[in-house]
């Protein structure tokens, strides 16, 4: 780890603008990602901003529905907030899903966001790898890549974002609020919140420098069976080999997003609508322009599965 | 005391307090944190320096030039040790690879310096302005691709023959002939290697987590050119081992050189991610087995072969070891062969060879049954041997397979499943059951201890033994309790301390009943000793309930230490019983397992566990050693595994988030069900190992219920959804 000042922000604004205003500057909440990496000298932050303590740690309902989100609302407790375990379950279901007890009780919804792949080649300074070290080659493709992505990558980083709680919002259309350096602020939808890699895995959200998350809006609440299904190889406290958010009607209509195969949770339009028509081809239409390898290629086919497997659960709910 | 004969009747067959279900006498320590590991020891003399080592960034080569000048002129930095500087070092005897590289390197994070500073903190980021200039060669990193350079080895891992098995399988009327892969395994135990080393002169003390003190202590005075009398290692509790802490290690190494430039004590803890590829693994394994039958079922021909690598001058897997013993049949081969690869160091972990053996073994057998249409038990049962088959002169000197087969059988409701797979469902998930034999052979080794009695009437004894969280301080305790005939409250012991008299030390599964005997032994010492001092003339003495009784005279215990405490060391050494008697431990595995037949998830629903392992002196901690081992079985079957990066020649996976273990969560309800016995030829003790046994066959239990479950047969561990998903069956 390397050595690096700390202070806590005053207010969102403060924080925003120090963040911007300080080379070197990173947001600290939970810290159950930043620390691990900072030890790692993944992340070499120079001065760590603490957004603690600014009141962002509220769940308020919206004028005229849904649910507004601090950024700083730990994952235990948004998971056990009564209204959205009656009008959000997926969100509850996904949350609970990650991590642990214990680092559920320390992650924030922000943090949640923004944490960062599990690629183990990234983890590993030794490795090159364009998102640690743009221009220094991606070792996961050709390398193991099991957990890695199989659509939505590129040539130069085939990694996922690991996050549960952002594919159930995702499929929940949420939106994500910030406030820049200069005190403006601005909702981005969730849908535009992470970006693709292509040929610059190093950038990884819509955010600008120094802009800081405040909250997430939920819309009004989506009807229909709320169900997050979660697969891995032991039972828990794994990261998703893939994962299936989905709200589906009593129609056989609905969202679907896919976890664990793409650097942002994997959602598309066309693939909703296809959901009364079965699996097959939700999972054609979200894969279809996959690039799957040799080691992550069952990735596709268990989505297919899996989402099969959500469908018929919502189907005798 | 040498063991040659069959034990006969001894003050241990009491059975007041050796045999009992007793709580760990070093767990109110343990759970109040009064327990020291080795890096929390505070009784050192001097300031404390914290060391924290770099390890290669490379597999194979030589380090062209270290620059260490940025991390010495880094705050708290008080030397860095690389192999510029460390002083002419030796290798361990147990060490294939070295403990510190330089200039060449031979596998991935083999360590290259030690940096020590005031604090942790500053020693791990000055470790990271190390800048070393590596000339990377290429390296052997594929085990398929290097088989076949592979080459048989001498002694007793070369092959074996009996009969004509090329003929009699060729001639079998049924046959097996299949190949069956095991991965690359980590230890992963919860204490990483950890030491602190001080100086005090010319002599050195380590504070340290390690299974074999004596092999150490001898293995680090070489690595340092120093006499063995100039060391000290104590290691009172260890946070598990599993073959992985068997060996000096660079953390020892590294401290000890750390220390001695920092002419201050040293800790060092082996951070997480380099566990792994710093340390040792156990070594996959490629498998061949062959078996012919009768159509009545009856083996005919056995044939096992395996493939596995280390590093040159490195050892085999030696996987075909169950084989030569386990079933009958008049023709039989086995074959083992080792390739050189540059991966890191592979060695021993838990019941090395049976393990990977069996996972692979007793799936073939399965097979072999359905072919036959026999029940799996019923076919183990019809092949066992109560003799060694490949030289039938020597009996078993206790054999109870059959009654573990039919008694699990019997518990489990084997008879509810259905020999025809995919057939049961509940829900989404399919549900099967697997049987498996365990076995694993019993290791003597001599072992020596002292015993004190104190004028209160207490017993303290003192051995290097070290306990790995298995409980040998409970059943060492025990054992001088029966003998002295004192409670066990009376009775202090104090292990893992190089000072003390060399034991067998922990591993193999040796530990238990050989680490006893030892105490045992200088018990038999002591008694005479106190006898004598009570000036009991001859005639056979009792002791028991604190007292002691000849004839018709008695005393207490204590008095008879009341002119000064009375002492008695011994070392219990083995004939050659182990010769003439096979001595091996046995088990059978059953297993339920549950697949999704959507995504293939496959979960452990009940286990059960049936062995006979001589006497179990105690059965609590017994039970824990076997359900801790089914629970690994459990990872090896369906996720542990190191992947192998074959281009940068290195496991990739190398910390706890990418080497998947079992949680909670997929640990079922498991029995343990252990056998009344008692071996009389292998030690007064009359017991035998159980802490690996509970592993072997676990695996290959799992794989034959996930294929009685889907009808889906995999024979490359782990198993894994990948694997098998498109063979599961449609889904709507
Ligand atoms: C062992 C382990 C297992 C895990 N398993 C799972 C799992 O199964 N599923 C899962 O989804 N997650 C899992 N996680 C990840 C966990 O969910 C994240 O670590 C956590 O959500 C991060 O939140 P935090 O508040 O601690 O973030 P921090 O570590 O504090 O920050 C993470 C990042 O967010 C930035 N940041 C924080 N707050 C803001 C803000 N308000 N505005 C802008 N930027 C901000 C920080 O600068 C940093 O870059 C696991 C983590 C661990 C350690
Ligand atoms: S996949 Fe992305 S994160 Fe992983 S090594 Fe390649 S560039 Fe790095």
């Amino acid at each position: 780890m390397r050595p690096f000042t700390y202070e806590r922000a005053a207010s969102a604004q403060d924080a925003a603008a120090k963040a911007a205003a300080t080379p070197g500057a990173k947001f600290i909440a939970g810290g159950t990602n930043l620390l691990d990496l900072m030890k790692l000298e993944i992340e070499t932050p120079t001065h760590l901003i603490d957004v603690n303590g600014l009141g962002m740690d509220k769940i308020e309902p919206i004028d005229g529905g849904g649910l507004r989100i601090g950024a700083l609302v730990r994952n235990t407790d948004l998971a056990s907030d009564k209204r959205v375990r009656s009008d959000y379950g997926v969100l509850t279901r996904a949350l609970v899903a990650g991590a642990s007890g214990q680092l559920r009780n320390k992650a924030t919804t922000a943090g949640n966001l923004l944490q960062r792949t599990r690629c183990p080649y990234f983890y590993d300074v030794n490795m090159p790898c364009n998102k640690r070290k743009p221009g220094s080659g991606c070792a996961a493709i050709g390398g193991f890549s099991r957990q890695l992505g199989v659509v939505g990558t590129s040539d130069a980083c085939i990694a996922t974002h690991p996050s549960d709680m952002a594919v159930a919002m995702r499929v929940l259309d949420a939106s994500v609020e910030t406030i820049r350096p200069d005190g403006t602020t601005r909702a981005i939808p969730i849908a535009d919140f992470h970006v693709l890699p292509g040929q610059t895995p190093q950038t990884e959200t819509a955010l600008e420098k120094g802009e800081m998350i405040i909250s997430v809006a939920l819309p009004k609440p989506r009807g229909g069976t709320h169900i997050y299904r979660k697969v891995r190889d032991r039972a828990s406290y794994a990261f998703a080999l893939v994962s299936v958010a989905a709200v589906i009607g009593r129609d056989g209509k609905g969202a679907v997003a896919i976890g664990g195969v793409a650097p942002k949770p994997w959602r598309e339009a066309e693939a909703d609508a296809l959901l009364p028509k079965g699996a097959g081809p939700v999972a054609d239409r979200l894969f279809a322009d996959a690039a799957p390898r040799e080691d992550n290629a069952f990735k596709i086919m268990l989505a297919k599965r899996t989402i099969a497997s959500v469908i018929a659960e919502a189907r005798d709910a | 005391m040498k063991f040659e004969t069959p034990a006969g009747t001894n003050p241990i067959d009491r059975m007041t307090v050796v045999g009992k279900p007793t709580t760990r006498i070093d767990g109110p320590l343990k759970v109040s944190g009064g327990a020291t590991y080795a890096y929390e020891h505070q009784d050192v003399p001097g300031k404390m320096a914290y060391g924290y080592i770099l390890g290669s960034a490379v597999a194979k080569g030589a380090i062209r030039s270290i620059d260490t000048s940025r991390a010495e002129r880094a705050p708290g930095v008080v030397a860095v040790v690389t192999h510029r500087n460390a002083g002419k070092l030796g290798k361990g005897k147990n060490n294939t690879a070295k403990l510190l590289a330089g200039p060449e390197v031979q596998h991935y994070h083999q360590a290259v310096a030690v940096v020590v500073a005031e604090t942790f903190e500053q020693a791990r980021a000055a470790a990271a302005m190390i800048d070393v200039d590596y000339a990377r060669d290429g390296g052997r990193f594929d085990l398929v691709a290097a088989k076949t350079d592979a080459k048989e080895q001498p002694g007793s891992d070369a092959p074996t023959a009996v009969g004509d098995f090329e003929g009699a399988f060729a001639g079998a009327p049924v046959q097996v002939d299949q190949t069956y892969t095991t991965p690359d395994h980590s230890h992963a135990m919860m204490e990483p290697h950890a030491t602190i080393a001080a100086w005090e002169s010319d002599k050195l003390t380590v504070w340290t987590s390690n299974q074999m003190i004596n092999w150490s202590l001898k293995d680090l005075a070489a690595t340092m050119g120093m006499p063995v009398e100039k060391l000290r290692l104590i290691s009172p509790y260890i946070g598990g081992g599993f073959g992985g802490k068997l060996f000096l290690r660079a953390d020892a190494l590294m401290a000890a050189l750390g220390a001695r430039a920092a002419k201050r004590p040293v800790k060092v803890a082996l951070q997480r991610p380099l566990m792994t590829n710093n340390t040792t693994h156990r070594p996959a394994t490629l498998q061949r087995i062959r078996l012919g039958c009768t159509q009545d079922g009856k083996i005919s021909a056995i044939g096992h072969e395996s493939w596995s690598g280390d590093l040159e001058g490195g050892g085999l897997e030696v996987a075909v070891q169950q084989t030569k013993l386990l079933y009958a049949g008049a023709n039989r081969m086995t074959a083992m062969r080792l390739a050189v690869l540059d991966l890191p160091e592979g060695n021993a972990m838990r019941a090395p060879g049976e393990a990977p053996g069996l996972m692979a073994l007793e799936i073939a057998i399965d097979e072999m049954a359905e072919k036959l249409a026999m029940d799996p038990v019923a076919f183990r049962v019809l092949n066992d041997t109560q003799v060694d088959p490949e030289k039938p002169e020597r009996p078993f000197s206790q054999r109870n397979l059959v009654r573990c087969l039919q008694d699990g059988a019997e518990r489990f409701g084997w008879s509810r499943r259905k020999a025809k797979p995919g057939q049961v469902r509940d829900g989404r998930w399919l549900v099967g059951m697997g049987v498996a034999a365990a076995f694993r052979n019993n290791i003597n080794g001599k072992s020596g201890a002292r015993v004190r009695l104190s004028s209160s009437g207490e017993v303290t004894v003192e051995t290097d033994m070290t306990d790995i969280g298995t409980g040998t301080y409970t059943i060492i305790a025990q054992t001088a309790a029966e003998m002295m005939g004192v409670p066990l409250a009376k009775v202090v012991v104090k292990l893992g301390d190089s000072s003390s008299p060399v034991s067998a030390g922990s591993g193999g599964q040796w530990g238990a009943n050989s680490s006893t005997a030892g105490v045992y032994a200088a018990c038999v010492k002591l008694r005479e000793a106190v006898v004598a001092r009570l000036g009991f003339g001859p005639g056979e003495a009792v002791f028991e309930n604190g007292k002691v009784h000849v004839g018709n005279r008695s005393a207490d215990i204590a008095s008879a230490a009341k002119s000064g405490e009375i002492v008695a060391e011994d070392t219990m050494e083995y004939g050659d019983l182990a010769k003439k008697f096979q001595q091996s431990t046995f088990g059978a595995h059953f297993v339920e397992v549950a697949v999704d037949r959507y995504t293939g998830e496959a979960r452990v629903r009940r286990m059960l566990a049936v062995c006979a392992a001589g006497r179990i002196l105690n059965p609590m901690a017994a039970r824990s050693q076997v359900i801790g081992a089914m629970t690994m079985g459990v990872g090896g079957a369906l996720m542990e595994e190191l992947a192998v990066d074959k281009r940068f020649g290195f496991f990739v996976n190398h910390d706890l988030a990418g080497y998947e273990v079992p949680v909670h969560a997929d640990v079922p309800h498991q029995d343990v069900v252990f056998i009344d016995e008692a071996d009389d030829k292998v030690s007064p003790m009359k017991a035998k190992g159980v802490g690996e046994l509970g592993l072997c066959g676990v695996g290959a239990a799992v794989a034959n219920a996930v294929y009685n479950a889907t009808g889906v047969r995999i024979r490359e561990y782990p198993i894994t959804l990948d694997k098998y998903l498109d063979r599961l069956g449609e889904v709507a």
